[in-house]
């Protein structure tokens, strides 16, 4: 939980702050390089990440391990792995962000809802949110996903309807608690209006709070599309994601073990580096509660 | 405290009620009609009718959810539409496997969360903690089925100390239960680091230095008991974490176990066992919960209960 | 051809046990010893009436008989629990003499009330029985089905063991129906005691009967000292273990602990498998009757075009699909498989040609391509095949898009007539009887272009539909005549090219060392995978 700071830091002594822990630069780097491998993927890679390239196979069928031609080796199909690595941050990054934005969002809406509004809205909605917490999510996630057929802003959407709870109960306890602080109490006798207490005082609280879940989502939502596509219920073929590469390849992860351990490595970084990001700004941002110190 | 004992549970009820509702919903309007699963590809027309017929799938969406929770209420899961057992006896034959791999789960990563929480703690500060707390993030951030992917090549076909996936033995029991545990490790040894580093700020702590007791007795005397009552209250929350793992984790190890026996529901679209499943799912993490906030207020006098 | 079909039939009036040789007994065969199969599946059911699965359906086979059978290890029929059979002047009424003696797992004898009570529970709605529409020639039927009637008025008991069964029409398919699981003689008693659970506590007549059952670990069958059948089976009895990943298995085979990995070698081991000459002198290969191919939805344009259809199907590179699942296949040409009687040699088909392909899409007013749906199920290796298909329409100028799914939602959009283009892999069509007819009726007839249907190309042609009817109203299943008219069905379809018929996969099965027997027991086209009852351990 991340108790609220009482006075808004400034963007600046925040990045300063940041940027002296090394292991938060350590994130930022593997994110910069992500990123920057995803948009300027095409220009790094010698072959299309689709293409299935008829000197991609052995004789008999088996895929080459790295080498030569190919930086990372080829997949069961003989296509090149850097480069569907590559575009598969793409995917990764795009479902990432959007789902955990999208997740965010609603999250918000429905804590801030319930806890400034209270009363029988509040109830209902946080009964809803404690309903969708007792559902196992990555069934639902798979259920979800059988009935809209899957396509990449499918996905995303899938993850984020069931990725915003945690997000509602933070911003709801975080709302109740704003609220019943004392200068709230004196704006209202001051006869403040309901948006502007909204907007004016309890929104900028909680900003720092919305940043640290915000980047800690995006593993979270990192590591469940890659799952479902692992099981089969991600990105439709041939988009590459790290984690369809690993389904498509799995029984071969003896035979040719870079086909899984690769992918599986890109996952672990860029979940991590959010992980550190986050816990970072976290740390920065509300020294009252420290994950690490 | 009966009082709030007894409005958690009305409140179980209903979120039960309100999973079974929202699940059947989902299924219901599914893309995929099981009949046709059922009556396989060589059935007529009038075959399929007759079966749906059968199933009570031709009744309207509340009538079917009203004859479902009322079996459900006599403890009547439904029968598997594919393999026609009950699913009561489906998820019980399953039930301990999966129990079996949830206890060494959690034995894991307490194992594994709390020794190394406790350590970073005694050497705060120090390189050895460093290195712990990032081995607890990479831990956080590795996808569970990489994981058991890799653990099973090095230690069980590379090295050949465990077999390669399977039910029966201890030796079964590892790998998978490390692999679900993992996760939960990384979480565990940061909380108990942090709970640890608080505890040994103590006034109590300090006094029992003063008084000469060696630094093993007091670790294992007066912090750790104190230190651990936080992290007792969260394994309840845990429980809901490991349903999302355990459908990857019994794939990978073929552990035949309730999360297989979903996932093998799923694409077939045996509506019942789905049912079951995500049913017993829930209870779990509902009860989980539910224990989590009635120990808690015990184990620390200064949260209330709401 | 009347005149031709009465003299057929005079000849049939006769009493006759069946067609093909009888099978000789290995003279090396030793009785005794336990054997272990693995499978990665749990085992539904063993209720005959209702498994239509991979692995229950040898099992089904081991655990009952029907009236007729199959000389082990090849696609001829021959007698089962009916002595001989004699058949009407027309084709329409069978008459079985029982053998004498059979008894069921539970201690009493076989009958013909027996036999008549299979076949009413296997067509009653009530069972729910997937192959219940296969007895659809059995005069009855139809009443049985709509819920008029209790019984088919077409089954009758003569006398405790004589029983006739009267067609509606003429069905030269009837015997190996009458062979196949759904027509397992199951004992009344037995099965309204144990009602929906028969299938966990199955009593039949065959060479097993089953000793122990641990839902999601194991299966033990043990050998029925009372079969019917001397000398068999060898074994006293067999492990099935499930939940055991094919890699698993294959490596507990290497280990000595696993006697037949039952999915097969896993693609990943194949190659290191068949280069090493110890292992490769254990692996048996062997036709199967299957067939993988691409439906083309002639309900949607632009399939509705012939050219289209052509186009497509001479665009498809099927070596390298082929090379994909490692070779394990052969290319096909046609919609039935090679070892299936009925297929035509040396038929051509689509040959592979770009080119071509591109001069009939422009032919057919396409020549800047078009976009289209590609179904798939999402297991492995469907969606890879597909993946390659789709570059291979893509050098014609086809833009496929993929949707991979769930078994059952690709077989929903199919009968539901949604899917322009199948990938039929994991529900690919294997016969379920060693017999042409099974390849038209469900997937290429109109019977089958229905609402739900699995012809999922929604092809209907009245013309060839006539003509297959006419192929299945002979008597004798193997009649030259027949073969010839099922033959020429086939190659009608394929100018129609509602389909790309892509592979037929060769089955490849790994046994232990240890086991004996003839290399067809093995890659059994009925019993799939092993014959159990004649196999042997030589030690």
């Amino acid at each position: 939980m991340v108790n609220v700071a009482v006075v808004p830091v400034s963007p600046a002594g925040v990045w300063r702050r940041l940027l002296r822990r090394k292991l938060a630069l350590f994130g930022f780097a593997i994110i910069f390089m992500v990123v920057g491998g995803a948009i300027f993927a095409p220009w790094l890679v010698r072959y299309s990440p689709n293409d299935q390239l008829f000197n991609g196979l052995t004789l008999q069928g088996a895929p080459m391990p790295p080498g030569a031609d190919f930086l990372m080796g080829t997949d069961l199909l003989g296509r090149d792995l850097f480069s569907r690595i590559l575009y598969g941050a793409r995917t990764s990054l795009i479902i990432g962000v959007v789902a955990n934005g999208v997740a965010l969002i609603i999250g918000t809406l429905i804590g801030l809802t319930a806890g400034f509004l209270r009363g029988w809205i509040g109830s209902v909605l946080m009964r809803f949110t404690d309903l969708m917490m007792a559902f196992p999510a990555l069934l639902l996630a798979i259920c979800l996903a059988a009935i809209f057929q899957p396509s990449l802003w499918i996905v995303a959407m899938v993850i984020a309807s069931v990725n915003w709870v945690q997000t509602a109960r933070v911003v709801y306890t975080e709302t109740t608690s704003l609220s019943e602080r004392e200068f709230i109490a004196a704006e209202r006798t001051l006869g403040a209006s309901q948006s502007r207490i909204l907007f004016r005082h309890i929104l900028p609280h909680l900003v720092p709070t919305l940043i640290v879940w915000g980047t800690l989502g995006i593993s979270v939502t990192v590591l469940l599309e890659a799952t479902l596509s692992f099981l089969g219920v991600g990105v439709q073929p041939p988009t590459p994601s790290w984690g369809n590469i690993i389904f498509e390849n799995q029984t071969y992860f003896q035979a040719a073990p870079w086909l899984v351990f690769i992918p599986g490595a890109a996952i672990l970084l860029l979940a991590l580096a959010f992980n550190l990001v986050g816990d970072a700004l976290r740390d920065v941002l509300d020294p009252t509660q420290r994950g690490y110190d | 405290m009966a009082g709030y004992l007894l409005r958690r549970f009305f409140q179980a009820v209903l979120i039960l009620l309100g999973v079974s509702f929202i699940t059947f919903v989902l299924l219901y309007v599914l893309p995929a009609d099981p009949v046709r699963q059922i009556a396989g590809r060589a059935a007529t027309a009038q075959t399929v009718e007759n079966i749906r017929e059968q199933l009570g799938l031709d009744q309207p969406f509340l009538v079917q959810y009203g004859r479902y929770l009322a079996g459900l209420i006599q403890g009547d899961m439904g029968r598997s539409y594919l393999q026609k057992t009950e699913v009561a006896a489906l998820i019980a034959s399953r039930l301990p496997a999966t129990l079996l791999l949830m206890a060494g789960g959690i034995v894991c990563e307490l194992l594994i969360g709390l020794t190394f929480g406790v350590i970073a703690a005694i050497y705060r500060g120090r390189p050895l903690d460093q290195g712990l707390m990032v081995t607890s993030f990479i831990a956080v951030s590795a996808p569970q089925f990489v994981v058991g992917l890799l653990l099973l090549y090095v230690f069980a076909v590379q090295l050949g100390w465990f077999p390669i996936g399977g039910y029966g033995t201890f030796a079964h029991l590892v790998l998978p239960a490390v692999t679900l545990g993992i996760m939960g490790s990384g979480w565990y040894s940061r909380m108990m680091r942090s709970s640890m580093i608080e505890v040994l700020r103590q006034d109590y702590i300090r006094t029992a230095r003063a008084k000469g007791l060696t630094r093993a007795r007091i670790l294992s005397r007066h912090a750790l008991p104190n230190a651990i009552l936080p992290i007792i209250a969260m394994i309840g929350i845990d429980i809901g974490i490991f349903m999302g793992g355990l459908v990857v984790v019994e794939s990978v190890f073929g552990w035949p176990g309730i999360g297989q026996l979903a996932w093998q529901a799923i694409q077939r679209v045996d509506i019942p066992i789905i049912m079951g499943v995500t049913m017993v799912s829930a209870t779990a993490i509902v009860l989980g919960n539910l224990l989590a906030d009635v120990i808690t207020p015990f184990i620390d006098p200064r949260i209330k209960m709401r | 051809m009347k005149k031709l079909l009465c003299s057929t039939a005079l000849i049939a009036a006769t009493a006759f046990p069946l067609v093909a040789q009888e099978y000789s007994p290995d003279p090396d065969a030793t009785p005794g010893g336990m054997i272990t199969i693995t499978y990665k599946d749990d085992v539904a059911t063993l209720d005959p009436a209702i498994g239509y699965d991979w692995q229950n359906w040898s099992m089904i086979k081991s655990l009952f008989d029907g009236l007729m059978d199959y000389v082990p290890g090849t696609t001829d029929l021959r007698p089962g629990l009916a002595e001989s059979y004699t058949v009407s002047e027309d084709g329409t009424v069978f008459t079985f003499t029982l053998r004498a003696g059979v008894i069921f797992h539970n201690g009493r004898e076989m009958t013909a009330e027996d036999v008549k009570y299979s076949l009413d529970r296997v067509t009653l709605p009530a069972t729910q029985s997937p192959g219940a529409g296969f007895f659809a020639s059995i005069a009855g039927f139809d009443e049985i089905s709509s819920g008029e009637a209790e019984t088919l008025s077409g089954v009758e008991v003569i006398d405790p063991l004589t029983i006739q069964i009267t067609l509606s029409r003429p069905d030269a398919t009837f015997l190996h129906v009458m062979g196949l699981n759904f027509a397992s003689i199951v004992p009344r008693e037995v099965v309204e005691e144990m009602g929906d659970d028969f299938g966990k506590n199955p009593v039949g007549t065959g060479a097993f009967k089953l000793s122990e059952w641990t839902i999601g670990q194991r299966v033990v069958f043990e050998k029925n000292t009372d079969y019917w059948r001397a000398g068999v089976p060898y074994l006293d009895g067999v492990t099935f273990e499930v939940g055991q990943e094919p890699i698993v298995a294959l490596l507990r085979l290497q280990q000595g602990e696993v006697d037949v990995p039952g999915d097969g070698i896993p693609p990943a081991k194949f190659v290191e498998v068949m280069n090493d000459p110890a292992q490769a002198a254990q692996v048996i290969e062997g036709g199967q009757l299957h067939t993988g191919y691409i439906t083309l939805n002639v309900g949607v344009a632009p399939f509705d075009q012939l050219a289209v259809r052509e186009a497509v199907n001479m665009a498809i590179n099927k070596e390298r699909i082929t090379q994909i699942i490692n070779g394990r296949a052969v290319p096909a040409t046609q919609p039935l498989p090679p070892s299936m009687p009925g297929y035509t040699e040396g038929f051509a088909g689509f040959a592979y040609d770009v080119d071509g392909a591109i001069a009939k899409l422009a032919e057919a007013g396409f020549a800047d391509g078009f976009t289209t749906e590609l179904y798939v199920m999402n297991t492995d290796p469907n969606p890879r095949i597909a993946q390659a298909i789709q570059q291979d329409l893509a050098a014609i100028g086809v833009t496929l898009e993929i949707r991979s799914l769930a078994q059952a939602n690709v077989i929903e959009a199919g009968g539901a007539g949604q899917a322009p283009m199948i990938w039929s892999g994991g529900m690919a069509w294997i016969a379920d009887f060693p017999d042409p007819s099974n390849f038209y009726g469900p997937i290429l007839g109109c019977a089958g272009a229905g609402e739900g249907g699995w012809n999922w190309s929604k092809f209907c042609n009245e013309g060839i539909d006539a003509m297959a009817v006419e192929a299945d109203s002979f008597i004798d299943p193997a009649a030259p005549e027949r073969l010839e008219l099922w033959s020429q069905v086939y190659q009608d379809v394929m100018a129609q090219a509602p389909w790309v018929p892509v592979f037929n996969e060769q089955r490849y099965t790994m046994k232990s060392a240890r086991m004996g027997g003839d290399d067809a027991l093995y890659v059994d086209p009925v019993s799939i995978p092993v014959n159990y009852d004649y196999v042997y351990v030589t030690e």
